[in-house]
């Protein structure tokens, strides 16, 4: 058994930054493997480990720069890894154009099971797991945060709002969409970043996946710090002299009186 | 001429509130077009839900009785069959798990584009979504260049319809293709019980991901047990092992409102906070000034916890 995994390179901004155009300034930002992916990196490696399948491929739509967060999918022990990438592409890609690209992916891999995160922790889009689905025509799971596997049927947990998990059976081949808390990311090994260096990592572009080329039915306008709504008191001083303040307004809420 | 079409939310024989927030949102967009907002619920007592769903500027509920629960490939196939009958402009879905579930599918049937978790929404010459990024550190304008398209909505941003209307109510027949459903939902499973209730608790010492590391934990236990107070969470503690899932607030963990919620190194994002923020008294505690809990906080320390967290309990204990 096969199993596809998306893995995303997702920007991190620090706790002050500027926005340049309809982008955060490369300055204020650091790139990551996407949090969700991770967990859902995790789930495929188990599976192999348990017997269930036999190889990992990771699929990362990213510039040469996602490289390094392939690498660390493959230190955590994806096999190889499919990158796809045009000059084209800028910024926001929409949910189509994504979907476009790993069908093709799709289409030449043949995988068994496909995993994606939920969402990713930059753009939080939440949609590219179910869309794929749609458009290479398999049945499919959202959120999925507890997976067991038969060969044949996924048991799956779906976490619903408010503390409700709905149990879900889904035929395979399948897409799940993966949450965090599925299971416990393990960090990559001194060994599992060696081995890293030599896998594969194909680079794919549109004319090697057979599209013309993709146009983004949506544009980001405008990128700006939302407007503080918020009327907080915020103490200032060292912290010494803001926990003073700060006890003084939880003691007229009652706080810690016995 | 069919503006808006809105799909209901329901869980085991409820309608969720997002599904009158719906409402709100799809008449603003069938008023900026100048049509009509149908609403459609799917499964379960249909016609219950019709007559709630009838609220003021609502102009058709279309009711589909396949099935008892929520099921995404009958809700897709039925999404898909009634935009292709009424082609509205826009499909509203809400941005919820199920909605996760079905709504990215109905944009690729319909080879729609699909903007998600929009926070405002208005149509002129296409429609105008605004969205957040980077855990809510920037807001987004996106435009969408397509005459028609499908857009999920967060939950809490548009207030439900509440007026009485009197929408016609069209029972629809929709032929579902049952070798084209291949997920079966066999439960559900109520998961958070155990030793505390912390919906319970008057005052909640809530942690997030600032701490750092597990060990570091019992630095706010001993904070909560200073301010006599309950220890919660934000969901990557949980995610961790750090703290057991009865702990965590939030969306997927426990709704809570007590007197006072203390936010230790947490950042807000809106699934944490759509579990705390009816709260009476929000504090925060956090390094980043932008971060998003200070728009919801009554009282604030922009610093580090590890400074201002051991000289808390030093004032209470001391
Ligand atoms: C479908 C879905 C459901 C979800 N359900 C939930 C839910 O129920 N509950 C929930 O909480 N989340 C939920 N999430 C996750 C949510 O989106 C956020 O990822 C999560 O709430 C972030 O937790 P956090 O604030 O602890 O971490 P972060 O967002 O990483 O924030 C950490 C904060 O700590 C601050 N900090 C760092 N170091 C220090 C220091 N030394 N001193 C002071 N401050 C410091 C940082 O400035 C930052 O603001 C859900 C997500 C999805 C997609």
């Amino acid at each position: 058994m096969k199993v596809l995994v998306t893995v995303a390179e997702v920007g991190t901004v620090e706790d002050d930054f500027e926005i340049d155009g309809t982008a955060i300034d490369e300055r204020y930002l650091e790139y990551d493997l996407n949090e969700w992916d991770d967990y859902a990196v995790e789930e495929a490696v188990q599976l192999v480990e348990e017997g269930l399948a036999d190889e990992v491929v990771t699929v990362t739509i990213g510039p040469e720069r996602s490289e390094e967060t392939i690498r660390m999918a493959l230190a955590k022990g994806a096999d190889r890894s499919v990158r796809v990438w045009d000059d084209s592409f800028d910024g926001l890609l929409d949910v189509g154009v994504k979907t476009e690209l790993l069908r093709a992916v799709v289409a030449e891999e043949e995988p068994d099971l496909i995993l994606t995160g939920v969402q990713t922790g930059d753009a939080m889009f939440g949609a590219t797991g179910v869309s794929l689905a749609s458009a290479v025509d398999l049945p499919w799971a959202a959120v999925v945060n507890d997976l067991e596997f038969d060969g044949e049927t996924a048991h799956v947990h779906r976490e619903l709002e408010g503390g409700v998990e709905e149990l879900t059976d889904v035929e395979t081949p399948a897409v799940l969409t993966i949450q965090t808390g599925i299971n416990e990311p393990r960090y990559a090994s001194l060994r599992g970043i060696r081995q890293a260096q030599s896998k594969e990592i194909a680079v794919k572009t549109l004319t090697d996946l057979g599209i013309d080329g993709v146009e983004s039915r949506l544009e980001m306008t405008e990128m700006y710090e939302p407007d503080v709504e918020g009327d907080a008191t915020v103490f200032e001083g060292s912290a010494e002299e803001t926990a003073v303040q700060l006890a003084g307004a939880l003691r007229e809420k009652g706080v810690g009186a016995q | 001429m069919t503006g808006v079409l809105a799909i209901a939310e329901h869980r085991r024989g409820e309608l969720r509130d997002v599904s009158y927030e719906l409402i709100g949102a799809g008449r603003e967009l069938a008023d900026d077009l100048d049509e009509e907002l149908h609403v459609a619920v799917i499964s379960g007592q249909v016609g219950e839900f019709a007559q709630s769903l009838s609220k003021e500027g609502v102009d058709v509920v279309h009711t589909v009785s396949d099935g008892a629960e929520f099921n995404h490939d009958v809700y897709t196939q039925v999404t898909e069959r009634l935009a292709d009958e009424l082609d509205p402009t826009v499909v509203l879905v809400p941005n919820s798990v199920n909605g996760l579930d079905y709504g990215p599918a109905v944009a690729d049937r319909l080879d729609r584009p699909l903007v998600t978790d929009v926070v405002d929404a208005s149509f002129e010459d296409g429609l105008t979504a605004t969205r957040e990024m980077y855990g809510s550190k920037v807001e987004t304008t996106v435009e969408v260049d397509a005459e028609r398209t499908v857009v999920m909505v967060r939950g809490g941003e548009w207030p439900g319809a509440s007026g009485n209307g009197d929408p016609e109510i069209r029972e629809v027949d929709v032929e579902i293709d049952e070798s084209a459903v291949r997920t079966t939902v066999t439960g559900f499973e109520e998961v958070g019980g155990g030793d505390v209730d912390i919906g319970d608790a008057e005052v909640l010492v809530s942690v997030g991901r600032g701490i750092g590391e597990a060990e570091n934990i019992e630095l706010i236990e001993e904070l909560a047990d200073a301010l006599d107070a309950t220890l919660s969470a934000s969901r990557p503690i949980v995610d961790s092992g750090w703290l057991p899932k009865n702990r965590q607030v939030g969306q997927s963990g426990k709704t809570v409102t007590p007197e006072v919620y203390i936010a230790i190194g947490i950042s807000g994002a809106v699934q944490h906070v759509a579990g705390m923020k009816g709260s009476e008294t929000i504090v925060a505690i956090n390094t980043d000034p932008n971060a998003p809990i200070f728009d919801i906080a009554d009282y604030g320390i922009v610093d580090d916890l590890f400074d201002v967290v051991p000289a808390l309990i030093d004032e209470f204990e001391g």
